[in-house]
């Protein structure tokens, strides 16, 4: 019974990945020591130990990969015995989205971050020579935490549970459900699926990359230890930039991928809220960025030691805090992200509290002995300019994780018996952006005026020469910028010409660097790629622009009306709206067919039991291929639901947009825009609300009608005549034997633009009658064909009617954001080529046995 | 005094101002009493207060109201505070689509007269992984 042991197996593999961890910290530890003190006589018993250390670490590696692919064969086979698979996958969801369902508990997620771990691990004991053993302590120690959060044990007697289990059974996690007692072999025949926001490309690779990120901040703080420890103090910078630039890639590429996702799928209108989970990131990518920089200067110069060894602690601190911010659900009220606690807060803050008092008792113990220069940092150094681009970064950083924290204060007040409700800042927005801007100007400038100092030996002639070229093309760039974009808010002028002069300052460098060696423009281009970043962010946020504009509400409230703005538009179907330059036309609600691109309107479709099933109505054509007939069974994603609206620009441009709702059963509705995107400007627009359901529609009382053929009425202000009947013996769904049969009613429905015809229908099958009402969502019509007199030739007709079908959309225009995603890519093609070139410059030394 | 002092000072003064200006700043879990009080005295700060819709004894949601075909963007609700205080919610936004199945609010603004306008709503809804439902399939 491979399906029922593989949990076991999976259980089994967690606590030797955990005891191997700990026995291979151990060993590492123990060789570490005797290298420190080797000698003839111990250099057997330090390869023994080593040896005895590398194979647990070996044992901890094939663990942890057995413990991934149990828990991956369990949510792709869909074994829904298992409250993971249960809980994150379901029947239908494809299987790239696999990926997405293991890593979407918190215990996949651990097991994704130890699992680059371990990667990362092997690739260090492959590629060093003598820093293997200190290094791996560190690494082993933390894979033992790590571990230690998904073993899902409780120790009896004192009832404390350590980890939690990724690999529980249904029947143990819900033991209360009925149908357990009943039936306790019972095995749910779907799974509740994975979270429809994540079912996005973004969101399979996003978090990998972020995890990796994660992952790979260990590695310079694992290098810095190590360093601390062996008395090593200048020399464990070399090993350890590459991998903390590897880290700002990776981590930085995660962060943007995670704002890109925002963009594209949720409706808060952007890619970046603001939101604690989002700033738990950004604040350590922000001190990796200063700490590269701070291991950058020491490397040229030998200053900034004692700063790089603090910075490179505190952002493997600040991941390890991000972590148990986001995962111990302190953030409660504060954020709009639902955290599950799992109860491991105690276990996330001993993790936490182990690394800070490690990192401080080892920087404590060796702080005296820290070179230092004695020269002191003059205005024409570059040191003085790279750590005046540190304090800033870590002031930004300072600014956002201090008020992050807020809820953290909160607990720590109520801990020790106080009374605290303090909440963050209402408008999160303006309060963080009118800080970080000024921030984002002083390293626009820094990074443009640092580079030159960098490069040469500066006085103040040099200087000028440099920078005046530069210099007045900015202001020839910015005053055009400035001029034609209507800036005049003082601080969004100054980030323009501030990050219009980083980028040219950069180009400048980049030219003069490329032509002798370009191998070194790697900073070059990351600067070049922040002063394009900043741009994009600036006019994309600064001057988004709400164009769906409502004029036409009624004022409801005094106190209301003056102060808000009206920034939703309802759209009727089929009814033309004037938005901005634009003219609107809400077509209705479309489906999204398995297997084939582009959208079919729901109403060519009959809906039946299975959300995910429908058959076709009618013969569907593209063109002139016919992709159904009358009758097929048709599978859609039934998640679902696109809008399709019809832009038409006032120069005569169309186009049509497909904004995205999902109604999904445990979550209510999800919207997501469509965006149309131009070179310099993207139009973003998503449905805010819709109707309710077609079953939770109020129709009116039956309204009856007798007719003949050729008569005329009036229903819910529509013109109709009764054209006619035929009889139908062939339906979707339906098979007749010759007495059974369907009387089809054909009804033109008069409107001003087009006529549309009504043909409800009353069936005769089993000896029963049915009625097959026509329903009209956009005209808010239900007709129904009840009999047929056949005496008077008469046929008696039901109609009800109810609101009409509409939607209400917000449409805002971002511009320049494509300059955003220029710079981001820009940004981490110059980290790369970093990574590159500082990683060859270790592997030289490491093969002349230097390292 | 070195250069690096003086540094070391303009660094420190930004961090203490980061410090006065977040405590300037930040908001307020209050209750309804709390709220009109603080407008009442002239304040306008917005502040955060956390609370359930209100519902008949079966459950159903009593005084909300929304009519799109007349305003989209004017939404309407009663809110029952963690005293059992209840209050008039205005909105001038959509109806959060899913807000009926929310076991709690939390709505962020300010009163003024005797409502409360709030620019935020934030819903904590029943977390799909605490729902004790199995879907038996058929």
């Amino acid at each position: 019974m491979f399906r029922s042991i593989i949990g076991d197996v999976g259980h089994f593999l967690v606590l030797t990945a955990f005891l191997s961890a700990v026995i291979a910290t151990i060993a590492f530890f123990r060789s570490t020591v005797l290298e420190k003190s080797a000698s003839l006589d111990n250099e057997d018993k330090l390869k023994s130990w080593r040896s005895f250390a590398r194979v647990f670490f070996y044992i901890h590696a094939v663990a942890v990969m057995g413990v991934v692919t149990s828990l991956y064969v369990i949510i792709s086979n869909h074994y829904y015995e298992y409250h993971y698979a249960w809980s994150h996958s379901s029947q239908t969801l494809p299987f790239y989205y696999m990926i997405s369902a293991f890593w979407e508990g918190q215990e996949g997620s651990f097991l994704l971050w130890m699992f680059w771990h371990v990667l990362l691990g092997v690739v260090l004991i492959k590629v060093n020579k003598t820093w293997e053993t200190p290094v791996m302590t560190i690494f082993c120690a933390v894979q033992a935490f790590l571990a230690s959060m998904v073993i899902g044990a409780v120790i009896p007697l004192i009832d404390l549970k350590i980890g939690s289990s990724p690999f529980v059974l249904l029947r143990e996690q819900m033991a209360d459900l009925p149908v357990f007692v009943s039936n306790p072999d019972f095995i749910p025949e779907d799974g509740s699926g994975l979270n429809p926001l994540l079912q996005n490309i973004w969101m399979v690779i996003h978090p990998p990359v972020l995890f990796l990120g994660f992952a790979a901040t260990l590695v310079p703080f694992a290098y810095c230890m190590a360093g601390l420890w062996q008395k090593r103090y200048k020399e464990w910078i070399r090993p350890a930039l590459p991998w903390a630039l590897f880290a700002a890639i990776t981590l930085g590429a995660g962060i943007l991928m995670g704002g890109y996702w925002a963009y594209e799928t949720l409706n808060f209108g952007g890619y970046w809220n603001w939101d604690p989970v989002e700033n738990a990131v950004y604040v350590p990518w922000l001190i990796l960025i200063g700490s590269i920089h701070g291991m950058i200067s020491f490397k040229n110069s030998g200053s900034a030691l004692k700063l790089s060894v603090i910075l490179v602690c505190t952002t493997f601190i600040l991941i390890l805090y991000s972590t148990f911010l986001t995962r111990s659900g302190i953030l409660g009220d504060a954020s709009v992200h639902s955290f599950t606690d799992l109860g491991l807060s105690g276990q996330l803050l001993i993790y936490l509290l182990f690394f800070v008092f490690i990192s401080i008792f080892m920087i404590a113990w060796r702080w005296k002995a820290l070179p230092v220069t004695e020269k002191e940092t003059t205005v024409y150094s570059r040191e003085f300019w790279v750590f005046a681009g540190i304090s800033v970064l870590c002031l930004a950083a300072f600014q956002v994780i201090y008020t992050t924290s807020i809820p953290v204060f909160n607990a720590i007040i109520k801990a020790f018996g106080g009374e605290s409700n303090i909440a963050p800042p209402a408008d999160q927005e303006i309060y963080y952006s009118n800080w970080q801007i000024w921030f984002a100007i002083g390293i626009a400038i820094l990074s443009g005026i640092g580079q030159f100092f960098w490069w040469k030996k500066m006085n103040p002639a040099k200087l000028w020469d440099a920078i005046a070229i530069p210099l007045i093309l900015t202001l020839v760039v910015s005053s055009a910028i400035i001029f034609f974009a209507e800036l005049s808010q003082l601080s969004y002028i100054l980030l323009t010409t501030a990050a219009v002069f980083s980028v040219l300052c950069n180009g400048s460098i980049l030219y003069n660097v490329f032509r002798n060696n370009y191998k070194l423009a790697g900073g070059a281009f990351a600067h070049i790629g922040v002063g394009l970043m900043l741009i994009g962010i600036l006019f994309s946020s600064g001057y988004s622009k709400v164009i769906s504009l409502n004029n036409s509400g009624m004022l409801y409230s005094k106190e209301f009306s003056d102060q808000m703005n009206q920034e939703n538009v309802l759209l009727w179907r089929n009814e033309a709206m004037r938005m901005d330059d634009y003219e609107l036309i809400y077509k209705g609600p479309r489906l999204e067919v398995r297997g084939m691109s582009g959208f079919f309107p729901k109403n060519a479709f009959v809906e039946t039991m299975d959300a995910d099933i429908v058959l076709a109505k009618k013969d569907i054509y593209n063109k002139d291929k016919k992709l159904f007939s009358k009758g097929d069974t048709v599978n859609i994603y039934g998640e679902n639901i696109y809008f399709e609206v019809e832009y038409r620009k006032d120069n005569g441009q169309v186009f049509t947009l497909f904004p995205r709702a999902q109604i999904n059963p445990q979550m209510g509705l999800l919207a997501s825009p469509d965006i149309k995107r131009y070179f310099g400007k993207d139009l973003y627009t998503h449905v805010s609300s819709i109707p309710v359901a077609d079953d939770d529609k109020k129709w009116s009382e039956d309204q009856d009608y007798h007719l003949q053929v050729g008569d005329t009425v009036v229903w819910n202000d529509y013109i109709t005549v009764f054209k006619g009947v035929d009889l139908e013996k062939d339906l979707p769904g339906l098979t007749f034997n010759e007495k059974e049969f369907a009387v089809k009613s054909k009804l033109a429905i008069l409107k001003t633009d087009e006529d549309i015809v009504a043909e409800p229908m009353f069936v005769v099958k089993d000896e029963m009658i049915g009625q097959i009402p026509e329903v009209f969502e956009d005209l808010g019509l239900k007709i129904t064909l009840v009999n047929v007199n056949t005496e008077t030739g008469e046929f008696h007709f039901k109609v009800n009617t109810t609101q009409k079908d509409y939607i209400i959309l917000k449409a805002i225009e971002k511009p320049l954001i494509n300059v955003l995603w220029i710079g981001t890519l820009v940004l981490m093609l110059g980290i790369g080529m970093a990574v590159y070139r500082r990683y060859t410059e270790f592997a030289k030394m490491r093969d002349k046995g230097l390292e | 005094m070195k250069k690096s002092h003086i540094l070391a000072v303009v660094i420190i003064g930004i961090a203490i101002s980061i410090i006065v200006s977040t405590s300037g700043n930040t908001s307020q879990y209050v209750d309804f009493g709390e709220a009109f009080a603080l407008a009442e005295s002239g304040s306008s700060a917005k502040v955060h207060v956390v609370g359930q819709l209100k519902k008949d004894s079966e459950g159903n949601i009593q005084g909300m109201k929304y009519r799109p075909e007349m305003d989209p963007n004017f939404f309407e609700f009663v809110l029952v505070d963690n005293k059992n205080r209840e209050t008039i919610v205005q909105y001038g936004q959509p109806k959060p689509q899913d807000i009926e199945r929310s076991e709690q609010v939390v709505i962020v603004g300010s009163a003024r007269g005797d409502i409360f306008v709030a620019d935020k709503i934030l819903l904590k809804c029943p977390s799909k992984y605490e729902e004790n439902e199995v879907k038996a399939g058929y």
